[in-house]
């Protein structure tokens, strides 16, 4: 079903929709590209005024949302809401929403100052020189006002691309993986610069990229996306630490994921038993169907202590030290545990050198409420194999 | 060189290896000027020539004279025909350019049914000899009761032009990225103002080029001109029907006028688009 709108009518829509204020609301998205899904039933709301965070690896339909949002592209069935307006059909420039695109797309022919000036001048605003100086200082560049797009640097040509949009303080403010052309320094320096800003100008900004550290630094609630569709939605402090699927347990940093069989409950808690060694967790943070799980506990919840000495919480016996690395900041520990399987330990190197040796005999412990609880048949590799470098375009 | 250099100690290289080692350095440099030499002889003739104080026949230098530049229509008929060839050019350039630049969008920017052949169509006129297109063309106007003349001249010149700008044209529409429009778009400006501000003006240095190389095969056409223009005279056919009994030295200085002033745009395009880049 694609929805039209009757061509009198038009106008009347694009009236209402360029003033539309409020959350952003896609009710049941689906795109597809003749046999190919590239969203999938997709429901989604973007409160107003939040820093929202689109984050997958390529192809899972993270682009093809945000254009469907811009008016770019067309949903196959499903309704885009802007508050109260439907926006599902509207042109591109009947929207209150601008992007900044991936490389940009800075217009070559125009200066500086009219490339950003150019969405106030096709609405008619009347202080564009005003208006186009103010966000010339908030993005720090006043003097390249006269200049060319091709006579700035990547970083700046950021700037201004990010500068046009925002001049227009539109209802939203699409960022189509804006920092992947610039390198790790800068990109770095952007993500901070990116988030006073947001704050500063008070928009909504929804955010596309493959990069996670990137999603977490500057979204206050990230959706992770995968095959078309969400796979969970929450802070990044929430999805870090209590990811509902193994996609999301491995796309944001490192999981160990170890086999496991609920055994029972104790008050508030399950007991699990993990090869043989009981262990308990929140009830509240099993995602678990049945009986079979896979207990997911981040290599820094990881302590490690030699055997003989006493543990707090979970432990689990028998392991190995197999590999040592130390990084400074930290020493990662590679532990072969006695059913086959290597588990990761990144110890905070807060206490002088590495305690431990390759060969050690160890346990490992750590705090019950760390352990989230994954259906028992998940693909437990889902989302490893991603590699954010290899996938800078789309 | 000075003595001080002559030290038995560090080794010389031999002048074989010194050598081959410079030519190699200016091969191309001199694969240049022999290029350029062999391209730029006939013109610098003709620009000589047009100084000489010929009388009726130009083949043979007589002396230096300024009179032919003075008075370059000065020989019979030579302004005429130059009149009718740039009044033919400058048509001919106008509506293959125009409707030239509308195929190359159609074919560069849509997808629709045909378009492969259209492609493909588009070249048949450049590929087509002239000789055959000139026949042909002849033919055609004589059965819808056309007599050659000014008009069926210009239809025809329009006809080979459209090619050459459809190819000139789409090459630069290929290059413009589609984010551009999608940014315009983006920024409130709708279907007919993006194509005003963002897509024509990117793509105006590419219609200006198709212009010049329209104006250039127009002015310049013989073989088809002949078929088709009846008893009018362009400039190519007044030289072509001079040279039966000597070219007057004032054909020489339009050629090199000719060759000066599209010099003169080449040059000027080139500082306007330094600037702009500056």
């Amino acid at each position: 079903m694609v929805r039209s709108v009757p061509a009198g009518t038009r106008q009347l829509v694009s009236k209402d929709s360029i003033s539309a204020r409020g959350d952003l609301k896609l009710t049941r998205i689906t795109k597809s590209y003749g046999d190919f899904t590239a969203v999938d039933d997709l429901t989604l709301t973007i409160p107003k005024g939040s820093f929202f965070a689109l984050l997958g690896p390529s192809g899972c339909g993270k682009t093809t949302t945000l254009r469907m949002v811009a008016g770019l592209e067309e949903p196959t069935v499903g309704s885009i809401h802007l508050g109260d307006t439907d926006i599902t059909t509207t042109r591109p420039y009947q929207r209150p929403i601008n992007t900044v695109f991936q490389n940009y797309a800075l217009f070559p022919h125009l200066t500086i100052f009219e490339n950003i000036a150019f969405g106030l001048r096709r609405r008619g605003i009347k202080d564009v020189k005003e208006q186009v100086d103010k966000v010339l200082n908030l993005v720090e560049l006043p003097h390249l006002a006269e200049r060319k797009p091709t006579q700035l640097s990547g970083g700046q040509q950021q700037r201004i691309a990010l500068a046009r949009a925002i001049v227009n303080r539109p209802a939203l403010l699409l960022l189509d993986e804006p920092l992947g052309a610039l390198d790790l320094k800068l990109r770095r320096q952007m993500q901070i610069e990116l988030k006073w800003i947001q704050r500063e100008v008070g928009l909504t900004f929804v955010h596309v990229t493959h990069d996670q550290e990137e999603a977490m630094t500057m979204a206050d609630t990230i959706a992770v996306m995968n095959e078309g569709k969400i796979e969970q939605m929450g802070t990044p402090a929430d999805l870090y630490d209590n990811p509902k699927t193994a996609f999301v347990a491995n796309f944001l940093g490192q999981s160990n994921l170890i086999k496991g069989k609920i055994e029972g409950s104790d008050g508030d808690n399950l007991v699990v038993d993990l090869f043989g060694q009981k262990i308990s967790m929140p009830k509240s943070r099993s995602h678990a169907v049945d009986n079979s799980m896979y207990a997911g506990i981040r290599p820094e919840k990881f302590r490690i202590s030699l055997v003989g000495t006493p543990v707090r919480g979970n432990s689990l016996t028998g392991g190995r030290i197999e590999d040592v690395s130390y990084i400074g900041v930290s020493t990662q520990y590679v532990v072969a545990m006695p059913w086959g399987q290597e588990v990761m330990v990144f110890e905070q190197n807060d206490d002088g050198v590495p305690p431990f040796d390759k060969g050690d005999e160890v346990n490992i412990s750590w705090e019950p409420n760390f352990t989230f609880g994954l259906r028992g048949d998940e693909d437990i590799e889902a989302g490893t194999e991603v590699n954010p470098e290899e996938l800078e375009e789309e | 060189m000075t003595q001080k250099i002559k030290d038995a100690s560090i080794p010389t290289i031999p002048f074989k290896a010194r050598f081959s080692r410079w030519f190699g350095r200016n091969l191309l440099r001199i694969y240049m000027i022999f290029g350029f030499t062999y391209l730029f002889i006939p013109v610098a003739y003709t620009f000589a020539f047009s100084f000489n104080d010929s009388g009726k026949s130009n083949l043979i230098w007589k002396g230096f004279t300024l009179g032919n530049w003075q008075n370059p229509c000065g020989a019979p008929e030579v302004c005429n025909a130059l009149g009718n060839s740039i009044k033919i050019g400058l048509l001919a350039t106008t509506f293959s350019t125009i409707l030239g630049t509308m195929i190359a969008f159609a074919i560069g920017r849509y997808h629709f049914k045909g378009r492969a052949s259209s492609n493909l169509l588009i070249f048949l006129p450049m590929a087509t000899p002239e000789i055959v297109l000139g026949a042909s063309l002849l033919s055609l106007f004589l059965v819808f009761k056309i007599n050659p003349g000014f008009w069926p001249t210009v239809i025809a010149h329009v006809m080979f032009c459209i090619s050459f700008v459809v190819v000139t044209v789409k090459a630069r529409i290929a290059s413009l990225d589609p984010r551009l429009e999608q940014a315009a778009m983006d920024l409130y400006a709708n279907e007919l103002e993006t194509f005003k501000r963002v897509t024509l003006p990117l793509v105006a240095p590419g219609i200006a080029g198709a212009a010049l190389l329209a104006f250039s095969l127009s002015f310049d056409d013989f073989i088809i001109t002949n078929f088709n223009s009846g008893t009018l005279i362009t400039f190519p056919k007044f030289v072509y029907v001079a040279a039966a009994r000597g070219i007057p030295a004032q054909a020489n200085v339009i050629g090199s006028a000719m060759f000066f002033l599209a010099l003169a745009i080449v040059i000027a395009g080139q500082l306007v688009n330094r600037k702009k880049t500056r």
